[in-house]
């Protein structure tokens, strides 16, 4: 007779996490979340750092009472859903190389380099800077720009909805580009049956009626980079001169948020050091100045800047995040949008169960144009000589994409594939690596703790809402996953 | 599942993947001497040689042929007296119809002789 064959258990990656009293697993292979009962808990305990032989943990959970057959079945369960894995399994892939013709979703338009403020930090013109901008055009022409369209229409493999952000620079010193391109592109979208939408990033120093006018009526996103009240505002968002930027966009900003109804206008802050009190600086953006949505960066820099928010800047960063994490979940039990980009926008993704190849789009589904009309992964790595992916009249450079994605694949990373955090931050933001380690492949070591961190919090608020009010949860379903 | 919640889209997912396959456990072909144990596909083998393959436990209870099926090796290769077909007396054109027995060993019939 033959012997059965015989599986040794160990457990599979999950990070264990509890909220109001019921214990979960984030399952790291896949990017799932489960509420566990007790025997889950029991088998996990059983082979914590040990493996087990199939006949010992059967044997172990009839002893704990559990029937022959009822052992049998969770066993199954949990190896069907590679809770614990066998020695006999195949590994759970790592997330599939996306497609060599992946198709657009959207492009960012830097309609210019150009900019009328200096802020100090700034990736683009500060110390860190990659672009190499010398001899290029600094305004992007509309032929540059119709091509951008053209391009985007024809790489986009027939998806039904595609999206153009404009970015700088200071975008809006190239507003009249702006206002033909969204004409232009509306109605080369219309004529294909497609919609397109649009949004921009600006300073605000330069909105004015007529602008705020046109982005209302044109239903254009906004997002608004702004470090929050006065005196924080102005501490590194100045003009050449050094004068401050606040009291400018002040009353723009109220009267941008009182007539622009058809979009959320969100507001992007970078901490960076002394501009760490993210509860006040939110309190300000949301409150008082009314912004829908407040988003939070630490400044990207090479490690050695004297704005550098340094270890010490990250943990009361992180402290912050935590109150206003609190208030989100407060808000949410109550049914109420809170306004904190950071918690939504990681609960949209732990809501789908992203599992990312890569930490963001770029290059993949979005591209940078330069105003010269070549293509980069994103707009970090504008007009940089040494990102350059194609041109718009020219088309994608299939090899420069290969060779960058095929070095931002988290399965690429050494450093990631024992940490948990993985299916969301997939080794951090390609720009980051590059200007911190000069490799856009580099896993974002200096930022691991806190990612998981800030992981495992909004993975307690998950779990708070699916067993508190998991309607709520249910608004997040068909948000994006990556923004 | 019983003991898993799915919380997300990703493990609702998975919840369904796990119910299919639990389902369609419950309508697979088991050998008999198998016990509630993770499934192992039947005839699985590593070395193909109609009628000598082992199981994926080393043993041949559990192929999708009874081992006790005529023998190819001992007809092409051997020979060997008894109950097997012997191409040279009575069963010569036994395996006239497999030219290739790795694609064709579905033709290879039983001999009663």
């Amino acid at each position: 007779m033959s012997a059965p064959l015989t599986h040794t258990y160990r457990s599979g990656e999950v990070h264990r996490f509890d909220a109001q009293g019921q214990d979960f697993i984030y399952l790291v292979s896949a990017g799932a979340i489960f509420a566990l009962d007790g025997a889950v808990g029991e088998v996990l305990s059983m082979l914590d750092g040990v493996e087990m032989a199939h006949g010992d943990l059967i044997t172990a959970l009839t002893g704990s009472g559990y029937s022959a057959a009822d052992a049998e079945d969770l066993v199954r369960e949990l190896r069907l859903a590679r809770v614990i894995v066998s020695d006999q399994t195949v590994a759970a892939p790592a997330p599939a190389k996306p497609e060599g013709d992946y198709p657009l979703q959207a492009l960012v338009l830097n309609i210019t380099n150009q900019c009328n403020l200096a802020c100090t930090y700034c990736y683009e013109f500060g110390a860190d800077k990659i672009a190499t901008p010398n001899g290029k055009p600094k305004y992007m022409t509309i032929d540059t720009a119709k091509a951008s369209v053209d391009l985007l229409l024809a790489q986009s493999g027939g998806r039904p909805a595609v999206h153009i952000t404009f970015f700088g620079g200071e975008t809006l010193m190239n507003f009249p580009l702006l206002r033909q391109v969204v004409a232009y592109a509306t109605d080369q979208a219309t004529a294909q049956g497609r919609t397109i939408t649009f949004s921009l990033t600006t300073n605000a120093t330069l909105l004015t009626d007529d602008i705020i006018e046109f982005l209302a009526t044109e239903q254009i996103g906004v997002t608004v980079s702004i470090d929050g009240p006065k005196e924080m505002q102005d501490k590194r968002r100045v003009y050449k001169s050094g004068k401050g930027s606040y009291d400018v966009i002040e009353p723009k900003l109220r009267k941008l948020i009182a007539r622009h109804r058809t979009r959320a206008i969100t507001a992007r802050v970078t901490l960076s050091k002394g501009v760490t009190d993210v509860v006040s600086i939110f309190r300000h953006l949301r409150e008082d100045i009314g912004f829908h949505e407040v988003g939070f960066a630490p400044v990207t820099e090479s490690g050695e800047q004297a704005y550098a928010l340094g270890e010490e800047g990250m943990v009361t960063v992180l402290e912050q995040f935590h109150l206003l994490a609190d208030e989100w979940l407060d808000y949410a039990l109550k049914g109420r949008m809170h306004g904190f980009s950071n918690v939504s926008e990681t609960i949209g993704e732990l809501v789908q169960g992203t599992n990312k190849s890569h930490p963001c789009g770029a290059g993949l589904g979005l591209l940078g144009v330069s105003p010269s009309g070549d293509l980069s992964p994103c707009h970090r790595f504008t007009d940089a000589d040494s990102h350059v992916m194609g041109h718009v009249s020219s088309g994608i450079d299939r090899k420069a994409q290969g060779e960058f994605l095929a070095k931002g694949h988290v399965g690429a990373k050494y450093e990631c594939q024992s940490c948990w955090a993985r299916p969301l931050c997939a080794g951090g933001c390609h720009h980051e690596a590059f200007v911190r380690y000069g490799d856009t492949g580099h896993a974002n070591l200096h930022y691991c703790d806190w990612i998981r961190e800030w992981t495992d919090t909004c993975l307690k608020i998950q779990g708070t809402l699916a067993v508190q009010n998991p309607e709520f949860l249910e608004k997040f379903a068909e948000r994006k996953g990556l923004s | 599942m019983k003991h898993l919640r799915p919380i997300n889209q990703k493990a609702k997912a998975i919840d369904a993947s796990v119910e299919a396959q639990t389902a369609a456990m419950q309508e697979d072909v088991v050998a008999l001497q198998q016990q509630v144990r993770p499934h192992v596909p039947m005839g699985c083998t590593l070395s193909f040689s109609p009628g000598w393959e082992v199981d994926a436990s080393g043993g041949t209870a559990g192929l999708c042929q009874p081992v006790e099926r005529d023998i190819y090796d001992c007809y092409v290769t051997c020979f060997w007296p008894v109950q097997v077909p012997d191409h040279v007396n009575y069963s010569p054109d036994w395996a006239s119809n497999c030219s290739a027995a790795a694609k064709d060993w579905r033709s290879l019939d039983i001999i009663f002789p």
